[in-house]
């Protein structure tokens, strides 16, 4: 059995208080155990490695992308971009071109709507939401295994998608393109795909919401929470209202390419601005769903690892449900072209606005840091790579925001360039400081730091060598998702897909320090880093019901001058003199 | 409001005696019953807003199309007849009050009731999705008036019809699906209230579903008067 939610049947014994990692019986049994379980640490671990493997397929897709990109392409392709790409060497430009769109797809599509939505609240999330409020387990346990499924169901439309030839209308789904190209079939499954993965996002939204409001432990505040909490509640909020948006364009999208009703169709009298509406309004507030999880991240690693009080809390948490807020207020930045004017320079306007809390956050990490006691260990560095590279991220996004530079600016490389400092500078970099903050108390085992620094040293160098690059070759006018350019942009752009072989190297020296941990890393303590947050007062690998005792919250989060860590001794984590100490909260 | 666990603790002794809401004891990462229920109940909200939001996608649909060609809406939405239209919304609105009793019958624990009562509703449901198939859906289908590309009304008045076709199933078919849904819902409830399963001190369900059953009334009778009344 799992750890019961039945009510009526459930008697406290002891078989629930092993460690949740702990199989049951044998393999067919611990199978079963973990396909039926409704425990959140178990849920957030199937997460975890499904969409780290959609990360894999969207990565590879992208490495092919670099691959093709090696050369021009003008004439037909040779050398290593014709092997790689279906026909082989001196295939025509055209089929070239086609089989390109369509891995640009996939890459896209994979990549946002099954690897970094769910990404972090779905794996870390809901593995620590309940750990860090005390609590046994989230709000609706049920509905927490059903959003898995529901994630593992969609995923397959994706796969099948891949397996039969992809689709070629761009992750967007632009109308009249999405209605019209060809692979019936395929688009039909990649639209359901999307729908479907909506519901489970809105799964997980929905429970954390509740678990929030009703799962805190005797003497935790609303201010009592860890940060990743806040940053967590604010990306359900998102989830929550966006979700239903995209849910129902797509139904109508799908009624379109099958029915052909005429709404979205300019053929039939539609409207594909609409369409563009209707797609930003969910598409812009859930860039939002990707970045708060990886910022919640970032603010406990910055404190735990730096010893040092969280500067500005409240205004790092407000500034997190302010984000939540503007998200909804500037999706028509993405359509300057195909809107009025005013429109146009109100909505610019909007976007200027979101500089402000994510210029909150970033002045109170760096504030934070200050006279810390740093400690220079994986997480800590990735912590580090992104404020750097979130912060290049965020202000390359503020001409592209400005109306009169984005007219020169738009559908370059120099997008996808600010699109991906954001995307992987900032929620990649910080799922992976999260992955490695929180590994020992996930498995239960320590990784090779030595190693995981070789990896975290090769995906900076490589993640800037593939992207800084793509600034230049935007700003000079390379456009974006063509699969052939002139031959001016040559050097740069091999030097970008070199780049992406370093940035791959790197996942490899990673993935091989999470298995090696995996099979012999050494034990975990209870409480690694010092932390002061509730998830490190469980058993170094948690119990199936988490808490030995239910547990009551004496301390706030970051109390470092005044608090022992949990499991800790008092001369590994020294208390400055408490008559320097300022009690201010 | 009483609190549950207050009358719930006279369960003991009466074991398997005792009707299954008696029984219910709350899941166990739950401190209290009362919490269960208001999580569950905090749940069934937030759901809510997600409804509000689908159909906000097409109510705005329509608000757009409604602007771009007044005259195929206008003319569309005379070939309804506003009496169909008048006699669901009155259906629903009949199905959303016993629904109300339904609720308030398991919490004073009158269960007959409770049953007639979400029966009632039942048969509301089927009288709503009856009246929209046999008098609306079928002879306008038959006669031609269909959405998009599939329209074949030889004595359309203006261009764009079929768009309006299309707004109209679209809309009242993402409302007939959840009237479907909220009877799969109801029939599941008469089952379990049969069982013994609500009770003054157990009726999470029935409220959620209660809840749900509500914003479809709702959403008609916003349907109603965009769809019908307004030319």
């Amino acid at each position: 059995m799992t750890t019961v939610d039945r009510a009526l049947d459930h008697v406290h014994d002891d078989h629930h208080d092993v460690p949740y990692l702990t199989p049951k019986g044998g393999p067919v049994a611990t199978v079963w155990d973990w396909m039926t379980t409704v425990d959140h640490k178990k849920i957030g671990v199937m997460y975890l490695f499904s969409v780290l493997f959609m990360f894999f397929l969207g990565g590879v897709a992208a490495l092919m992308l670099r691959i093709e990109l090696l050369e021009p392409t003008r004439q037909t392709a040779a050398g290593l971009t014709g092997a790689a790409f279906a026909g082989g060497e001196g295939s025509s430009v055209g089929a070239v071109g086609q089989f390109y769109n369509t891995v640009m797809t996939m890459h896209g599509a994979i990549m946002v709507f099954m690897f970094i939505v769910p990404g972090i609240p779905a794996s870390l999330g809901n593995f620590f939401l309940p750990l860090m409020l005390g609590a046994k387990d989230v709000a609706f346990p049920r509905l927490n295994l059903a959003s898995w499924y529901v994630y593992v169901f969609g995923s397959m439309f994706g796969v099948y998608v891949i397996l039969t030839g992809g689709v070629d209308t761009g992750w967007t789904f632009y109308t009249p393109y999405s209605t019209t190209t060809d692979g019936q079939p395929q688009v039909v499954a990649m639209i359901l795909a999307v729908f479907v993965l909506g519901f489970s996002s809105i799964f997980t939204g929905l429970n954390f919401i509740v678990t929030v409001h009703k799962l805190r432990p005797p003497g935790m505040g609303w201010f009592d929470m860890p940060l990743f909490i806040w940053a967590l509640y604010a990306t359900s909020i998102i989830q929550v209202l966006a979700t239903p948006v995209i849910g129902v364009t797509f139904l109508l999208l799908l009624f379109e390419r099958l029915f052909q009703i005429g709404i979205f169709d300019p053929g039939l009298g539609g409207d594909p601005v609409l369409f563009q509406h209707f797609f930003w309004f969910y598409s812009h507030p859930v860039v939002y769903v990707m970045i708060l999880p990886a910022m919640g991240i970032i603010s406990e690693v910055l404190a735990i690892h730096s010893r040092k009080r969280l500067f500005g809390y409240r205004a790092i948490a407000f500034s997190s449900l302010a984000i939540a807020a503007v998200s909804f207020l500037v999706w028509g930045h993405h359509m300057f072209t195909s809107q009025g004017e005013l429109a146009a320079m109100i909505f610019s306007a909007l976007t200027f606005l979101v500089a402000i809390p994510t210029a909150v956050k970033v002045f109170n990490w760096i504030a934070t840091l200050y006279k810390g006691s740093i400690a220079w260990n994986t997480p800590m560095l990735y912590a580090m790579q992104f404020l750097f590279l979130f912060s290049i991220g965020g202000l390359t996004g503020l001409p592209l925001g400005a109306l009169s530079t984005d007219l020169h600016l738009h559908d370059s490389y120099f997008v996808v360039a600010h699109f991906h400092y954001v995307m992987f500078g900032g929620t990649v970099i910080a799922f992976l400081s999260g992955i490695h903050h929180w590994w020992p108390k996930m498995f239960g085992r320590m990784y090779n730091e030595f190693w995981a620094k070789i990896g975290c040293a090769l995906v900076f160098v490589g993640f800037n060598v593939t992207f800084f690059t793509q600034f230049f070759l935007g700003t000079q006018g390379m456009p974006r998702r063509y699969a052939s350019y002139v031959d001016e942009f040559t050097t740069l752009h091999q030097i970008s897909t070199y780049g992406s072989w370093v940035l791959a190297l790197g996942f490899v020296v990673h993935l091989f320090v999470f298995i090696h941990s995996l099979i012999v890393g050494e034990r975990a303590p209870q409480n690694p880093w010092g932390g002061l947050s509730l998830e490190w007062e469980t058993d170094p690998v948690p119990l199936e019901h988490n808490f030995r005792h239910e547990p009551i919250c004496k301390h706030g989060p970051y109390d470092f001058e005044t608090t022992v860590p949990p499991g800790c001794d008092e001369k590994d984590f020294p208390l400055p003199p408490q008559d320097e100490v300022r009690t201010v909260h | 409001m009483a609190t549950f666990d207050s009358q719930a603790s006279d369960v003991a002794g009466d074991g398997a005696k005792a009707p299954l809401w008696k029984r219910y004891k709350a899941g166990h990462h739950w401190r209290t019953q009362d919490d269960e229920f208001d999580a569950a109940k905090i749940g069934i909200w937030l759901f809510l807003a997600t409804e509000v939001l689908l159909f906000s996608g097409l109510f705005c649909a329509y608000a757009v199309f409604r602007m771009l060609y007044p005259e195929a809406i206008s003319a569309g939405s005379g070939y309804l007849d506003w009496r169909f239209g008048f006699s669901n919304t009155v259906v629903l609105l009949i199905s959303s009050f016993t629904m109300a009793m339904a609720i308030r019958d398991v919490q004073l624990n009158r269960q007959r009731w409770a049953t007639i009562n979400l029966s009632i509703t039942w048969v509301c449901a089927a009288l709503f999705l009856a009246i929209k198939f046999i008098f609306e859906y079928g002879p306008k289908w038959a006669e031609g008036k269909r959405p998009g590309n599939l329209f074949d009304y030889a004595y359309a008045s203006t261009s764009h019809e079929h768009v309006w076709w299309s707004i109209y199933y679209m809309s009242t078919g993402v409302h007939a699906t959840h009237v479907l849904i909220g009877m799969g819902l109801i029939a599941w409830l008469i089952y379990r209230q049969r069982k013994g399963a609500y009770g003054p001190t157990h009726f999470t369900m029935m409220e959620g579903v209660g809840l749900y059953w509500h914003i479809v009334d709702l959403v008609w009778i916003f349907l109603f008067p965009l769809l019908y009344l307004v030319h």
